[in-house]
């Protein structure tokens, strides 16, 4: 370290700087590339905030300990102002106070462990060179999309303040009333509007008169605690609402999606669209959990902490289940990664950096987590420009103690354990039902909690430890999500009543309202009822692994929600009021009426350039940039991972997870094509059943054993379009789970992915299904890849295909509309079966299903995965229907030459011989040739 | 008799079963300690054969990959990881437990940032080199195992470099220099030193993730080849000399 000359002014802190060395400064300069700032060079460090006991020798113990690398570049001390070295811009960045900071807090503490008792914060600086032209406006773009988020830190051009303890308004136990009773209509949309409440106005209305029939008005907490309650985030309103159609009233959509799950009476459903997770059981002893939820909107205006902490609330989901979680998921759908910022609506971040965000986002948590993130998609679309989608998925093996959840008991405690509650996340269940605008990201910036992943690993640890036992610790859990304590609590009390005090709940800071630690989204905490006679031992346990945990009330058995701040009331509702007490939403819908008619064009196109093109295509393009940044390989039991092949190069379909010391495992295949949407939303949720079962048909799981979960992002439900396309869908997916004998476990449905842009347009997202399916795989041993095994084998292809050309990539990538979207292929579920029978008897090399693109995509993307050659006739009258149409049903079988009449035979005239393998490293159908290097530029681009 | 071994942990490791699994696999008795758990549990260190420090996020990396992990087991254990090296106890850090090793001073260079800038999860070769090193000694052919991790370009002065060569102490290198088959950028694609008594391997890919045909069967050709297996057996043989 060198020190500067001390300052004449006595300084309220001391820096130290630390450059983040070449790897930081050489991304940064990359993405300002990107985003059109080519002459743009960066220079960045960390900066170290510390004040307390910061004396010279304080100072010469806390930084070469805790912050000098060794090998790295010599930190430095500054004392009082800055000195900007000449002709660059320095523009410092520091952490807002009260957001998390685990580096600020780890910092703090292993100093107070060397005997110096100091605060810390953290921040940035940038040293910005070749920016001396640019206009301040555009300037200003690049910090807020590249070096600082608003959102959570603060800015300036020099020196920042930094961030330390958060510095609260006064202490405060006020409990506002809000006058409600005697208000019209237009005075309840306003209360409605300024408290952001997202109610419709037939709910303010119920509540006004259920107030007026108690004879008082509401506190701001109850206001705040009906809205989270009866949010679209956490009751479905949409979903189970009364919809009129122009072909009569239509059953409430969640009551479809339960009646069909029902109707098939699968013997391993354990539990189906009841609590955190749905539950199977596949393999005997084994049951999984499995779940996904979306975090659209947070990580639209943060997109690393909205990411970050969608992973870690669907994995508190599953650990609430309760679940050991095992394998995640991540579907990502982002604008145009090209799009000149010029073009960007008001206040929207570019969408290479709400994708280099997102995917950090998702990385981090699940890397630091310690469970695989294994399946995935990342699309691309316009219309995903001002409203990205983030669908987090969570699979877990279900705890011994799951069978001995009694539920709450009447003098249970409840008690919080995880974190502690600060003012972060605040009405994240409201935000979410809302319609985002260019202030988005400055009002919902306390929306915004960001996730410290560490504390979950223990929190996980601790519920492993009280529930994977016969006589678990623990009556009940949920975990704190949308709405915080308020909607877990209401939830965890429902059947009993609860009452809790809020002055005993452990916050990160002092100064909370006590409406703020009733609603605060803080993250990593999970509410648990707990008997009175366990509550030492689970407090001792929580404690021990250094978790906040505190006893903040108790289960009743008066049916009633009690929340005191000591001896202020701040809310008194009756359970069935809050859950019952909604007015059922009326809705109309206008369905849609697709073009479904025979398509009688015969396609020409320039084969060769058509197939590199499609392999070059953002959403048929390799993953790995994204895939190798998340750990797929940690507990050991990944069998068919993310990437195909001995040398990773080729796309998988589903994959599989087995734990080594097991038989059997289970995989995951997922499906999604919002353009299919666009044209036929009923024939969308088809196609995209029919894809996550290909998937894990493919990859060597039973498709008769196969569960599947529903993940819908939708714009606003109150345009009757919108609705009809939902309907539409929702009709889709029952008929396809009952098609394919695949129950429907859990789901979730997140709308109004909507954005107002400031000269009032309004843009809605593709309607969006993501199909999940979870699938047994009886003999992991058996599991194939897509990546080509050995020259000399055949090649198969089953299923049947015709001219289906709406929605296609083929389309796409030609500027085209015509055509119609994929039929449903009733013979598809009994072919899969055979074709697992087949995989059983182990005659299956590889297999890789037919997807976007088509099948000349398929056979490109085996070749490269197994770095071998393909030779296939093509001697069809309709060249581009057989390699482009993306017909439903179809999967590519590699077989043993030996195999090939014994396929057959089992497959009958559903399956033909196209071509076989060979040495060559190239793709050749019938005249057409391509080398299998050309094939892979076009596919991986700039990826390698 | 199983060898007693250790797997040592911080809060935020997190692959501390599969490296019991590996040990398992390989004949020793593993139980996990945690750095929590002292000094109630110091006595199973002391006794324990083969200590493994498993790989992770201990304390988040907050201030650095390994830093607080190092500053904590030596507040906690004082020289009893040393002390066991004199007595001839084998030690394999994976990952956050080779970082760990290279903050606390018992492997030399330093573990920084991938050249990459981000975390990296992919499948490597890595070439066994080192006859001193107990863990890598006799080992044939390649191992395939893989990589997951954000800091793990592994740096040093010419010095050290001339030292670990001399020495024979460069125990594991990545099939080649370049990207991917060097994921990170580590000179001369170092991905594993050893102590100079060769007991000590620091090594940044994962072994204890591919110690079973499956775990490598849709990535390995011929399946099976490539397998970590005997590198934990290496360490258990030396277990039970010591």
């Amino acid at each position: 370290m060198k020190d500067t000359p001390p300052s004449t002014s006595e300084p309220s802190f001391t820096k130290v700087i630390k450059p983040c060395g070449a790897h930081r400064n050489r991304a940064l300069t990359r993405q300002a590339g990107q985003l059109g700032f080519a002459g743009v060079s960066l220079r960045a460090s960390d900066i170290f905030f510390l004040r307390g006991e910061t004396d010279t020798a304080n100072l010469r113990i806390i930084v070469p300990r805790l912050l000098d690398d060794a090998q790295g570049e010599a930190t430095r001390l500054e004392v009082g102002t800055t000195t900007v070295p000449a002709g660059r811009l320095v523009i410092e960045v520091a952490r807002r106070a009260g957001v998390t900071d685990r580096v600020a807090a780890q910092l703090a503490e292993s100093a107070a462990r060397s005997g110096c008792r100091i605060e810390a914060a953290t921040g940035s600086r940038f040293e910005m060179t070749g920016a001396g032209e640019l206009p301040e406006k555009d300037l200003r773009f690049l910090v807020h999309n590249l070096l600082c988020n608003p959102v959570i830190e603060t800015w300036s051009f020099g020196e920042v303040q930094p961030g330390f303890t958060f510095v609260p308004t006064e202490e405060s136990s006020t409990v506002e009333i809000v006058p409600l009773c005697a208000l019209p209509p237009e005075g309840l949309a306003r209360v409605n509007h300024e408290r952001a409440l997202a109610l419709d106005p037939e709910e303010m209305e119920a509540v006004a008169q259920w107030f007026t029939a108690e004879g008082r008005e509401p506190t701001d907490a109850e206001l705040e605690t009906i809205a989270q309650t009866w949010s679209d985030h956490c009751s479905h309103k949409t979903f189970a609402a009364r919809i009129e159609t122009d072909q009569g009233e239509v059953a409430p959509l969640l009551r479809q999606l339960r009646e069909t799950t029902r109707a098939m009476n699968a013997p391993f459903v354990i539990s189906a669209f009841d609590g955190n997770a749905g539950i199977v059981a596949f393999a005997d002893g084994v049951r999984l959990a499995i779940k996904a939820e979306t975090h659209n909107h947070p990580s639209a205006i943060e997109p690393f902490g909205g990411a970050n902490t969608g992973v870690g609330g669907v994995i508190r989901d599953v650990l609430a289940a309760p679940a050991r979680p095992v394998a995640l998921t991540d579907i990502l759908c982002f604008g145009p990664r090209e799009l000149d910022h010029h073009n960007l609506p008001d206040g929207v971040l570019h969408p290479a950096v709400i994708e280099e965000g997102v995917v950090e986002g998702v990385a981090d948590y699940g890397n630091k987590m310690g469970v695989p993130t294994v399946a995935g998609a990342v699309l691309y679309d316009a219309g995903y420009t001002a409203n990205p989608l983030v669908f987090c998925g969570c699979v877990g093996e279900v705890l011994q103690g799951y069978d001995k959840l009694s539920g709450p008991q009447p003098g249970d405690r409840v008690l919080v354990v995880g974190g502690a509650t600060g003012r972060d996340g605040i009405r994240g269940a409201t935000f979410s039902s809302m319609t985002m605008d260019a202030t988005t990201g400055e009002v919902a910036g306390a929306s915004v909690q960001i996730g410290d992943p560490i504390i979950e690993r223990l929190v996980a640890d601790l519920l492993v430890e009280l529930l994977d036992r016969p006589d678990p610790l623990v009556r009940a859990l949920t975990d704190c999500g949308a709405g915080g304590l308020s909607s877990a609590v209401g939830e965890l009390g429902e059947a009993t009543g609860v009452s809790v005090d809020l002055i005993t709940v452990d916050r990160k800071y002092a100064g909370l309202q006590p409406w703020e630690v009733w609603l605060s989204e803080a993250q990593e905490r999970m509410v648990l009822a707990v008997a009175p006679a366990q509550t030492a031992a689970v407090l001792e346990r929580a404690r021990h692994l250094g978790l906040s945990a505190c006893d903040v009330g108790e289960f009743t058995g008066d049916r009633r929600l009690l929340v005191r701040h000591g001896t202020k009331p701040v809310v008194d509702l009756p359970m069935e009021f809050l859950h019952q007490g909604r007015p059922v939403r009326r809705l109309r819908a206008i369905l849609p009426s697709p073009d479904r008619r025979p398509d009688t064009r015969r396609r020409e196109a320039d084969i060769p350039t058509t197939l590199l093109a499609l392999l070059a295509h953002p959403n048929i393009a390799s993953k790995e940039a994204v895939i190798h940044r998340y750990d797929h390989e940690v507990l050991g039991a990944t069998v068919i991972r993310p990437m195909a092949g001995n040398d990773q190069s080729g796309p998988s379909d589903g994959t599989v997870i087995a734990p080594p010391h097991r038989p059997s495992g289970f995989a995951l295949g997922i499906g999604v094509n919002a353009r299919y949407g666009l044209y036929d939303p009923e024939h969308m949720a088809h196609a995209v059943v029919d894809e996550a079962m290909r998937n894990v048909t493919a990859s060597g799981a039973d498709p008769a054993q196969t569960a599947l979960l529903d993940n819908f992002s939708w714009g606003d439900p109150r345009r009757p379009e919108t609705l009809g396309d939902l309907v539409a869908t929702v009709r889709g997916c029952c008929a396809a789970a009952q098609l394919y004998g695949a129950p429907f476990v859990s789901g979730k449905d997140s709308l109004n992915n909507e954005y107002v842009a400031s000269d009032g347009t309004r843009r809605s997202i593709p309607p969006t299904l993501v199909i999940t399916a979870l699938a047994h795989v009886p003999e992991a041993d058996r599991s194939i890849g897509t990546a080509l095994r050995a020259a000399g084998h055949a090649l198969v292809l089953t299923g049947r295909t015709t001219r289906e050309f709406g929605g296609s990539h083929f389309n796409l990538v030609r500027g085209e509309e015509s055509g119609t979207v994929p039929a449903p292929d009733p013979s598809a579920p009994a072919r899969y079966r055979r074709i697992h029978a087949l995989v059983r008897e182990g005659l299956v090399e590889s297999a890789h299903d037919v997807s976007e693109g088509g099948l000349a995509v398929t056979l490109a993307e085996m070749v490269i995965g197994g770095r071998l050659g393909v030779e296939a006739t093509l001697e069809e009258p309709d060249p581009c229907s057989a390699l482009f149409s993306e017909s439903l049903g179809r999967i590519v079988l590699e077989v043993r030459q030996e195999d090939v009449p014994r396929i057959l035979q089992s497959l009958g005239d559903e399956a033909v011989v196209i071509g076989r393998v060979v040495a060559d490293y190239q793709l050749r159908l019938g005249t057409h040739a391509w080398s299998g290097a050309a094939l892979e530029r076009a596919w991986r681009g700039n990826a390698g | 008799m199983k060898p007693p071994a250790i797997v040592l942990t911080a809060p935020g490791t997190n692959r501390q079963n599969d490296a019991a699994f590996a040990l398992e696999q390989a004949g020793a008795a593993p139980v996990c300690i945690d750095l929590l758990d002292l000094p109630g549990r110091r006595g199973e260190i002391e006794r324990a054969k083969l200590i493994v420090i498993a790989g992770g996020f201990s304390h988040g990396d907050a201030l650095g990959s390994g830093r607080v992990f190092a500053l904590e087991a030596e507040r906690l254990l004082g020289d009893l990881l040393p002390e066991k090296v004199s007595q001839g106890t084998p030690i394999l850090g994976v990952c956050n437990g080779f970082q760990m090793l290279v903050r606390s001073g018992m492997l030399p260079g330093a573990l920084q940032h991938n050249e990459r800038g981000h975390f990296e999860c992919r499948w490597v070769s890595l070439q066994p080199s080192s006859q001193l090193c107990i863990w890598t000694r006799g080992l044939e052919q390649p191992v395939r195992c893989p990589v997951a991790h954000g800091e793990g370009r592994y740096a040093a002065g010419t010095a050290v470099l001339d030292q670990l060569r001399s020495g024979d102490r460069i125990a594991f290198r990545y099939a080649a220099d370049d990207y991917p088959a060097n994921p990170n950028g580590s000179v001369h694609a170092i991905a594993g030193v050893c102590d100079p008594t060769g007991l000590v391997l620091g090594m940044m890919p994962h072994p204890e993730n591919h110690v079973t045909g499956r775990q490598g069967r849709a990535i390995v050709l011929p399946e099976g080849w490539g397998s970590a297996l005997p590198l934990f057996r290496n360490g258990v043989d030396a277990a039970r000399q010591s």
